[in-house]
């Protein structure tokens, strides 16, 4: 339909066909002000309520205030969903919509050719074609390429509201609902969900204008004649259970707050606002009433040096920041390596060097997690694979910290951050409970003797009469703890913190790889990678690829097996959103001739990158 | 349980460690007085927190036998938030200097003095970076030289009291690491007082700084050299036949020479106001430096206003009140939540 064509076609008021699909990913596009991330959310909601499996990734502008209508201002989420197990927000949309013509620009050569591009036809102007860097008009091109669908948004949305007296501004501001009711048409989604939120959500004029604009899209999808059929996508096999969507920042918020619970330890937050870690934050600031202390720190140091001596204090300390807030504290980190304090430290990491990208994808500080501190400063380093396994390794990291008294890295990343997925409720109930035993007793005390078997030190807190102790950084005499410069002291001092930190494989499980257990090829990976990967390890191997892959969820102390695991395979391919850190380490370790497979570019991997990855280790054409 | 805290003695405050400053330091009399202190306050031994940096004074907490934490340079006041955050009971103290607490250190001073987190701070101010072996620091007087500034300081040395009251301090005294009886007067008044109490203390680094302080040190010149500040008193100071008085108009202070019988109240000296609202008396205060003016002592400022952890206590337990405790199934399941099977 071209644009000057009246809105609402007349008579088409019986039912229209629906079509099934197997599987469908979605690309809203627009500026940071047209309420994209919104209309994202909301589709998730009501796609995961529909019993669909999803995955979703937001993608924010750097610039909070970028010039409108500009490719920098840009604001995306991408949500794939379908009716059986996915792990990605997919390479490529089938569906687009797009606001302006920034988005268009900026989209089009992630959807899929001949895919649906629906376009807010009000903002294609020749004013905006100027904004967005086209010297002419794109629309024929993508008439071509694409099924194009022109719809008149912004004219709809006024023409809805007219009545209700709010300014032209106000009332344009819905537009992002009337995209939200035409998906929702489309795919066959209920609205009451959002239209509860609505209510709850705003007041007066704006809140019916909303809820007209919603209905009014969802209406325009079901008469008007560009869209003779909907589309279906039935519930995905799922294990049963109680779910809700989670990010991996709110999952990384929760787990804290869990370990805090079943530790029965409160927890003491310092954190100073970084891109993208802040969202944790913001989620930890909220539950005081779970006695969650945050302490919003002067930097980054004061942050961590915080949360080191509420540990000291004897609560559970917790820092979160992103790559050049991570390099801040280092030092103060070497000090709780010494002290051996329990800590955990989250860096959600982000790209590049120094400022970088910072709402970008990148998993590059591995290496300065394992080693960026000066001297011999070992410590366990996590990582969690998807979203919703960022509460179960904030758990385990505190767990870690407490029975070892060591600080402990986790290793999140601005992919899982913000991407989205269903998550099968835990019964809390049933998460394991570990007490904290501190020492009390003053017989035989002294601050550095060890627990036989795990090598940690007593936790002794101030308050506890006579178990008086001064720690600090000045290397430690083994066992008494007193400031000792003995050549031979600080050799078995260096020795035993490496011992430590060795000995927790003992709670490390080996790993499983996936797809087979020995063959050709196996793809090595950690972190929010693993949807990817695992997926081109699937579709490799229903094509009759040999190939397997494994996740590293501990980076440090490396899976007990993994030496073994590697040399099952006969070639091994380590893929990573880094120059080739895993890769190095793992041939350091095991001298295993691993190649690596590497992306650099702000974004997460495509499917297709690791399938062509995997087809030139197996020497197929792909 | 605890000891009778009665029975504590200085004794039960010192460690078993050999003390390890320079013969001659002023740290050594500022620990004695510490100690001597301490079974007076009225807390168990166990609830002490000794807290410190990097630098020579911060080697004070191996010497209490009380908690300690000898920390990294600079961030003590981070550290020691940390630990009064999350123990409110404690009685958490800072030992720093002024390299450690006004250079590297200077950040998160300004920030814990704001937030007024129920600490005392304890600033060793010798005018000189001792562990590092005599490079200038933040408070050495334009000029000096040594072995970083061959030719002389160029950048203006900064004020510890008027960087204090700058960030809002509730609570600065000034003492003198000699002066036995008036140090541990302003210790105790700065353990009384709630919110961050923050104490300068002159201190001799016969080293590398000998004779920095030596006019308020000496008690023969200390009469002339100092102004010892007493609550609801006069700003009088000077020996027989050379008594003075502070007068302050507007924020500025003048030096206003007393006949030895003359009523100084009478002849226009200002009358000290530890309690006054505006920071600005107690900034003028600061202000007063040799040659013209002598250096007062005591208390120059003590306001009462909420500590950060008590009102961040008061948040939890307001959001249990309002909410009760947290529990973990139902935050899980907020949002929206659907079943399967
Ligand atoms: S160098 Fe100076 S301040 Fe440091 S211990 Fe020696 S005398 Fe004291």
């Amino acid at each position: 339909m071209s644009s000057s064509q009246g809105p609402i076609a007349s008579g088409s008021s019986h039912p229209k066909k629906s079509q099934r699909l197997d599987r469908v990913a979605i690309r809203f596009a627009g500026d940071s002000g047209d309420g994209v991330q919104l209309t994202g959310t909301k589709f998730t909601e009501s796609t995961a309520l529909a019993g669909n499996d999803l995955s979703t990734l937001p993608d924010f502008p750097a610039e909070i205030r970028a010039p409108a209508g500009t490719l920098a201002g840009v604001s995306g989420y991408q949500i794939h969903f379908a009716s059986q197990d996915i792990r990605t927000p997919a390479d490529q949309a089938d569906v687009l919509v797009a606001f302006n013509p920034a988005a268009l620009r900026a989209c089009l050569a992630d959807v899929r050719s001949g895919g649906l591009v629906i376009i807010n036809s009000d903002t294609f102007t020749e004013k905006n074609f100027e904004r967005a860097g086209y010297s002419e008009d794109p629309l024929p091109d993508a008439r071509e390429r694409f099924q194009l669908v022109e719809v008149p948004v912004t004219r709809l949305t006024l023409e809805a509201v007219r009545d209700l007296g709010l300014s032209q501004r106000e009332a344009g501001r819905s537009k992002n609902f009337f995209a939200l009711g035409l998906m929702y048409w489309l795919y066959g989604r209920p609205l009451e969900s959002t239209f509860a939120w609505i209510e709850s959500r705003f007041e007066g004029e704006v809140r019916e204008a909303n809820i007209r604009v919603l209905k009014a899209g969802y209406h325009f999808g079901e008469t008007s004649e560009v869209f003779p059929v909907s589309f279906e996508v039935p519930r995905a096999k799922i294990e049963p259970g109680t779910y809700r969507n989670i990010t991996g920042n709110t999952a990384l918020a929760y787990g804290c707050v869990a370990a805090s619970v079943t530790m029965d330890r409160p927890l003491v937050v310092g954190a100073y606002p970084i891109t993208p870690a802040s969202d944790v934050l913001h989620e930890l600031a909220k539950h005081r009433s779970f006695g969650v202390k945050t302490v919003q720190a002067e930097d980054e140091i004061a942050a961590v040096s915080a949360a080191i001596g509420a540990s000291f204090a004897g609560m559970l300390g917790l820092t979160v920041t992103s790559g050049p807030g991570f390099l801040l504290k280092q030092e103060a980190i070497n000090l709780a390596v010494v002290a051996e304090l329990p800590l955990v430290i989250v860096d959600v990491q982000r790209a590049g060097p120094s400022t970088g990208l910072p709402t970008k994808e990148e998993q590059a500080d591995l290496l300065c997690a394992l080693f960026g501190r000066s001297s011999d400063s070992p410590l366990p380093v996590l990582a969690p694979a998807t979203p919703s396994e960022c509460f179960s390794v904030m758990l385990e990291a505190f767990r870690i910290a407490v029975k070892y008294m060591t600080p402990v890295v986790v290793l999140s990343d601005s992919y899982l951050a913000s991407s989205a997925e269903p998550w099968r409720l835990p019964d809390v109930a049933a998460l394991p409970r570990q007490g904290i035993a501190f020492r009390t007793d003053p017989d035989g005390f002294f601050p550095y003797l060890r627990d036989t078997e795990t090598l940690a030190r007593p936790w002794a807190i101030p308050g506890t009469p006579g178990l008086e102790h001064r720690i600090g950084g000045l290397e430690k005499q083994d066992g008494k703890g007193n400031v000792s410069y003995l050549p031979e002291n600080h050799q078995r001092m260096t020795d035993l913190r490496h011992a430590k930190i060795a000995g927790i494989v003992q709670d490390v499980p080996p790993v499983e790889p996936y797809g087979a257990t020995s063959g050709k090829l196996l793809v090595v990976g950690w972190g929010g990678t693993h949807g990817a990967i695992t997926t081109a390890v699937d579709d490799a191997r229903a094509v009759g690829h040999d190939v397997a892959s494994v996740h590293l969820r501990h980076l440090n102390p490396l899976p007990p097996n993994l030496g073994e695991v590697l040399r099952r395979f006969d070639r091994v391919l380590v893929a990573e959103l880094n120059t080739g850190q895993l890769w190095r380490l793992l041939r350091a370790e095991f001298l295993v001739d691993a190649q690596s497979l590497t992306k650099v570019q702000g974004q997460p991997f495509r499917v297709s990158d690791l399938r062509s990855g995997i087809d030139r280790m197996l020497g197929v054409a792909s | 349980m605890s000891e009778p805290i009665a029975k504590l003695s200085k004794k039960d405050f010192e460690s078993d460690q050999e003390v390890r400053w320079c013969p001659g330091c002023g740290d050594y009399s500022v620990l004695a007085n510490v100690q001597r202190v301490m079974p007076e306050l009225g807390l168990p031994r166990e609830n002490f927190v000794f807290v410190s940096g990097i630098g020579c004074s911060s080697r004070f907490p191996y010497y209490m036998n009380t908690y300690g934490f000898h920390t990294i340079h600079g961030r003590a006041p981070a550290f020691a938030t940390g630990i009064k955050v999350a123990r409110p009971e404690l009685s958490v103290w800072v030992i720093t200097g002024d390299g450690d607490g006004l250079s590297i250190g200077g950040n998160h001073m300004l920030h814990v003095i704001r937030r007024n987190v129920d600490l005392q701070i304890l600033l060793f101010n010798n005018r000189i970076y001792g562990l590092t072996k005599g490079q200038y620091s933040p408070t050495s007087r334009l000029g000096m030289r040594n072995k970083s500034v061959p030719m002389g300081v160029i950048d203006a040395p900064i004020e510890p009291i008027a960087f204090a009251l700058g960030a809002g301090a509730t609570f600065v005294a000034r003492t003198v690491d000699v002066d036995a009886p008036a140090l541990q007067d302003v210790l105790r008044r700065a353990h009384e007082h709630k919110g961050t109490a923050f104490v300068e203390i002159l201190q001799n680094c016969p080293v590398y700084n000998d004779g920095e302080w030596a006019a308020i040190e000496d008690k023969k010149t200390r009469v002339d050299a100092g102004l010892p500040l007493e609550h609801g008193q006069p700003l009088v100071f000077g020996s027989k036949g050379q008594r003075r008085g502070i007068r302050i108009e507007h924020g500025v202070p003048t030096v206003v020479p007393l006949r030895d019988d003359e009523d100084p109240v009478a002849a226009g000296i200002t009358v000290h106001d530890e309690k006054h609202e505006s920071p600005a008396y107690a900034f003028a205060l600061a202000t007063l430096a040799p040659p013209v003016f002598p250096i007062p002592t005591g208390v120059l400022r003590a306001v009462e206003r909420p500590s950060y952890e008590r009102l961040l206590e008061d948040q939890v337990t307001g959001a249990i009140a309002a909410r009760g405790p947290g529990s973990l199934a139902k935050l899980l399941h907020s949002g929206d939540t659907w079943t399967v099977g």
